[in-house]
């Protein structure tokens, strides 16, 4: 394995109703440091079922799966230790409602990194003013609108120092006229060189800031390969037909 | 006032008339002020909300060990745990048993059969009350965290967070808010429910009432005077809880 490859899909598979559902039915695939991949299909097809199996929240049926060189489907390995690697942002957020803005970004940096409270909201401040947020620190998340929610959720996943970020289709639940902030700051962090897993409908998004694009349904990797390439050159008539709905 | 009490009360014994008013004055000082009885309600509220407080305290304890059994065990996605299997397995009996017989019979059992040396009924009582409430708790605190959005939990592990720190930073505090109803309403109705006590010879506040219903010969007023005294109670404590709940609800504006 070469030492840029950071995350490792191995033959996975997830079945459901014993292996009557199959939401992925055998996917390999690498994702290399410093790339964005974009994960595209249609509903159902295994997209989200593939991402949320790198960080382990959903467990694979079989197959395996290698972060940093690690085989993390191994249930002797502590999943925590590589969880805190991997920020995730959700579709519906799952900012946590009780808590400040500054105290949802700082509970894992002083919980699990073990940072001084001071430390950790020094960063956090950071990270929020990056994103324009820094006077909504002490403000609760229902006082927030779903773009800057969704902002806020990407720099708690930062505030880890995380080295490779998932996205689970972070603009789904926006409303039209906040997509592009949230956007904005995911092309921002993938010019910084950060590493990217990306589940999107955005297909602006997947041509011009992914490195690489996925094409899953029905649980398998149909195609992979450069966003010209896919776009212009879809390959195997399932993402023809996919791309002629999506794209009109 | 006393001799008036003494005068009405022989007029009325003789079989001479009184007139409602002076009947109301002599049963109701026979019931509440003649001999001190006002006190002997007062201990009997005092040994019911004793037992309220005990009971309520083992019902927490009970219900939170017996809840954070049931939701780990439901919740494990690795391997199964034994351990945990054999834990969920007594809890679920326990539950069943406790919510599938009346209360009252628990309390027999209790007092008559498991306890039947003891002199102290009250504190068996207080016992069996909390055994009984456990499992209404359990189920409450196991219906509230089941209730809260699988993503907050999944957002506090994709953080890092361990399995316990997720639970206690993020999905107790949210549970405890989104079950506080339902808790206080069963800690009212056991506070109500001290009043079973008396059957295994609980001396709360019916037992008090008993007593001086067997002295005077009146049922009407001790039993609304207790009547009245529950009410106060249970409106203490819904206040209280009330209070709570703005309270914590403030903290979200």
């Amino acid at each position: 394995m070469s030492a840029d490859v950071i995350i490792r899909v191995e033959d996975v598979k997830k079945y459901y109703n014993d292996g009557k559902v199959k939401a992925l039915d055998g996917v390999s695939t690498e994702i290399r440091r410093g790339e964005v991949v974009v994960i595209i299909g249609p509903s159902g097809g295994g997209k989200s079922t593939l991402l949320r199996s790198l960080n382990l929240l959903e467990e694979p049926t079989s197959g395996k799966i290698y972060f940093e060189g690690k085989d993390i489907t191994d249930p002797k390995i502590n999943i925590d230790l590589h969880r805190q690697k991997m920020g995730m942002v959700f579709q519906h957020f799952n900012l946590f409602p009780h808590m400040t803005i500054l105290h949802n970004m700082t509970l894992a940096p002083t919980r699990v990194l073990k940072k001084s409270k001071q430390e950790a909201e020094a960063k956090a401040m950071e990270l929020l003013a990056r994103v324009g947020l820094q006077d909504k620190a002490n403000n609760y998340p229902q006082q927030l609108s779903g773009g800057q929610k969704q902002r806020v959720a990407i720099v708690r996943a930062l505030c880890m120092d995380p080295d490779v970020m998932l996205f689970d289709e972070p603009t789904s639940a926006l409303d039209p006229e906040m997509v592009g902030e949230v956007l904005e700051v995911m092309q921002q962090l993938a010019r910084e060189g950060m590493t990217m897993a990306v589940v999107t409908h955005e297909m602006g998004f997947a041509r011009e800031v992914g490195s690489r694009v996925l094409f899953l349904a029905d649980g398998k990797l149909v195609e992979e390969g450069t966003p010209e390439a896919m776009f212009e050159h879809p390959q195997s008539p399932r993402l023809q037909d996919f791309l002629s709905k999506v794209l009109r | 006032m006393a001799e008036a009490y003494a005068l009405w009360k022989a007029m009325s014994s003789a079989g001479e008339e009184i007139t409602v008013w002076q009947s109301i004055f002599v049963k109701f000082y026979q019931a509440f002020i003649e001999a001190d009885r006002w006190l002997q309600y007062l201990e009997g509220m005092a040994t019911t909300l004793y037992v309220t407080v005990i009971a309520i305290l083992i019902g927490i304890v009970l219900g939170v060990i017996v809840a954070s059994i049931r939701t780990a065990h439901d919740q494990q996605r690795r391997r199964k745990s034994v351990v945990l299997g054999v834990l969920d397995f007594i809890c679920k009996v326990y539950v069943t048993i406790v919510r599938g017989t009346p209360m009252m019979v628990q309390l027999m059992i209790l007092g008559f059969v498991i306890f039947k040396s003891s002199r102290n009924f009250t504190m068996v009582g207080a016992l069996g009350l909390g055994l009984n409430s456990g499992a209404y708790v359990a189920e409450i605190i196991r219906g509230g965290l089941m209730s809260l959005d699988q993503g907050q939990s999944e957002a506090g592990r994709s953080l890092g967070l361990g399995y316990l720190d997720t639970m206690r930073f993020i999905v107790v505090p949210q549970a405890f808010k989104a079950v506080l109803p339902a808790l206080g309403n069963e800690f009212i109705i056991l506070l109500k429910d001290t009043s079973l006590l008396t059957v295994i010879g609980g001396k709360e506040l019916v037992h008090a009432a008993q007593g001086i219903m067997n002295r005077t010969w009146e049922q009407m007023y001790p039993l609304f005077g207790i009547s009245v005294l529950y009410l106060v109670m249970v409106m203490i404590l819904s206040w209280l809880q009330g209070k709570l709940e703005r309270r914590l609800r403030q903290s979200e504006r």
